[in-house]
């Protein structure tokens, strides 16, 4: 079993909150995967751009805190939403890149008898899953292939933006502007990728609150532009946009007077249904929009 | 190399609506910039073909145009580029195609008109006949890190999603603007730029953080990272007034120490107010789908006493 994939799993809030099907079809697809997936307990919440906004220091201290504990498990960290993704990786990028910073990071880690060393490398699951693990290899484990679906992919900001990071964070190369490893993912599954505008555009999430209107004409457009396309269903791999896309998915076309129903599937939710896990196994009864594909 | 342009063309005195030329062009993509397809354009296909250009060196920031709905500033972008991420195919727009005046020509005044509302110029007392120069020490010019290569160029604010969908939004190049004499020792109006771009709506806390703008911009300035330390200075100042924004900014440290993961209906609570009222009907649908943590089942992080000390030792800001 020495060459069993073993990563040390970020889960961020949202899945352990309004979001509990993507932490519950992220564990489900690991093990049809014969991936193992440690969970990192000890994390706090990223910050999610906000404290980053009130107090970055704090924040730095705290993302590299989360990090230490992957660290001291030696494994690779794999986050399974954007934001947390955008912030840890943003952390590892200016610790790693001013020793000074790191230093004063350290000097607090220090009072709790931690230290960053900068060891583990931070990814998403997505792309841990296609640089570790392969798409030939997923494509070899699908017994139920999606190819009645057309699938909408919707990439989320903060895993292709600003591109010189997550490019330095993943061994491939992702466009910001022509995304293409989701794509890839869906037609490994056999199903077949919607090309639309919308896929690598911003769902508004971050304003929710101050900007309603703001954030439900960007949720609303993205949904219609896939809808339009003859999606039958969107996928993301990101916990916001997907609070977005299918929570606030009826007031969002409300705001862009547009009826329609599109539902929108986790990242994992989507390589669960190809790999044969059970609907209960991938929390499909926690999606607002009803998933009625199977 | 061969390249098949689709060129939007629309002459507002005369067109109702735009229409795309489809133009064959061989291109040398070792040598070729966009700037040098568009002056072909006009040279060998159609002289009315209409952009704007002037300095060649990516100084004047007037080229912009997107390619294949990408801010590219024509003079500095190579088409070797271009082929290799939009493949031979390519499409060249105005920034903004509801703006346009006549073919890449867009009328730029919404652009202009939010960036002087930052006050982009030095407010200090000036000595009219001075005797020296009034030069800043070198530690003191770096603060404004690269914010003084704006070129007005527009890319990254018809980059802004936000830009598209809320007319009263300053945009990233304002902002940047906007930093760039917040950060500058010898000018006197930070307060009062602080309070512009603190204004709900309007200023800072209405992006979006999607990195458009960073991505789009050609003098690499990253102007989303000047908004978050425009959002860093409106705390530190003390210009910050308790609204939904800064609530939901600071509702995140309070959580991170009471229960190390994020308590995501208590957030929504403290940032709201009353105003939570309206998220009633929206909760109730996330509990229907067991979306709801109740209080009494939130998750805590393991090793809390660790996270609350570091929020007491490492804390930089009060509110």
């Amino acid at each position: 079993m020495s060459n069993r994939l073993t990563y040390a799993l970020y889960t961020g809030c949202t899945a352990r909150e309004s979001t509990p099907e993507l932490l519950k079809s992220t564990l489900a697809v690991a093990k049809k995967l014969d991936i193992e997936l440690v969970l990192l307990d000890e994390a706090s919440c990223c910050g999610a751009s906000h404290l980053q906004d009130f107090d970055d220091f704090l924040s730095l201290v705290l993302n590299a805190r989360n990090i230490c504990y992957a660290e001291r498990l030696d494994l690779p960290m794999v986050t399974i939403c954007n934001t947390c993704q955008l912030n840890t990786a943003m952390t590892k990028e200016r610790l790693d890149s001013d020793p000074k910073l790191r230093a004063r990071v350290n000097e607090a880690l220090e009072e709790v008898g931690l230290v960053y060393k900068g060891t583990v490398s931070v990814r998403h699951f997505l792309y841990a899953l296609i640089e570790d693990y392969g798409l030939e290899r997923l494509r070899s484990k699908v017994v139920k292939p999606l190819s009645q679906f057309n699938i909408a992919a919707f990439y989320g900001c903060h895993n292709i933006r600003p591109s010189q990071l997550h490019n330095k964070m993943n061994k491939g190369e992702e466009s910001p502007y022509r995304p293409t490893t989701l794509d890839d993912l869906i037609e490994a599954l056999e199903g077949n990728s919607v090309d639309y505008d919308h896929k690598n555009r911003c769902c508004g999430f971050h304003v929710d609150l101050q900007a309603p209107t703001t954030s439900n004409i960007l949720t609303g457009n993205a949904i219609i532009d896939a809808y339009d396309n003859s999606a039958d269903f969107m996928v993301t791999p990101c916990p916001l946009c997907h609070l977005n896309l299918d929570v606030k998915q009826e007031a969002a076309l409300k705001t862009i007077n547009r009826e329609a129903r599109l539902p929108v599937l986790h990242l994992p939710q989507m390589i669960g249904l190809a790999l044969g896990c059970s609907p209960e196994e991938l929390g499909l009864n926690h999606n607002v929009v009803p998933v009625d594909l199977v | 190399m061969k390249v098949t342009l689709k060129v939007f063309r629309f002459n507002g005195e005369r067109d109702y609506l735009p229409h795309y030329d489809t133009i064959e062009m061989e291109i040398d993509e070792k040598k070729d910039v966009v700037l040098d397809v568009l002056n072909r354009i006009k040279w060998e296909h159609d002289g009315s073909f209409t952009y704007r250009r002037s300095c060649r060196h990516g100084i004047c920031g007037s080229c912009a145009i997107k390619v294949n709905g990408r801010s590219t500033l024509a003079c500095k972008e190579r088409m070797e580029d271009m082929v290799a991420l939009f493949g031979t195919e390519l499409v060249l727009e105005p920034v903004s195609k509801k703006r346009a005046i006549k073919d890449m020509v867009v009328d730029k005044s919404d652009f202009w008109e939010r960036y002087e509302r930052v006050k982009p110029w030095l407010e200090a007392e000036i000595d009219e006949h001075p005797t020296m120069e009034n030069i800043i020490p070198p530690e003191e010019a770096e603060k404004l890190e690269e914010s003084d290569y704006c070129i007005q160029c527009g890319c990254c604010y018809y980059a802004c999603p936000v830009i598209e969908v809320n007319e009263n939004y300053l945009g990233p190049a304002a902002f940047e603007k906007a930093f760039r004499f917040t950060a500058d020792v010898r000018d006197h109006a930070k307060r009062e730029r602080l309070e512009i771009v603190d204004r709900l709506g309007e200023g800072v806390w209405d992006c979006v953080k999607c990195f458009e703008c960073a991505e789009a911009c050609p003098k690499h300035i990253d102007p989303i990272g000047k908004i978050t330390k425009l959002h860093n200075e409106i705390f530190k100042e003390g210009v910050a007034r308790s609204n939904v924004a800064t609530r939901h900014a600071v509702g995140f440290k309070h959580s991170i120490k009471k229960h190390g993961i994020l308590d995501e209906g208590h957030l929504v609570a403290y940032s709201e107010g009353f105003g939570v009222l309206k998220h009633l009907p929206e909760a109730f649908e996330m509990w229907k789908k067991g979306k709801i943590v109740m209080p009494w089942e939130m998750p805590k992080s393991k090793k809390l006493d660790e996270i609350k000390k570091l929020v007491e030792i490492a804390s930089t800001v009060r509110f």
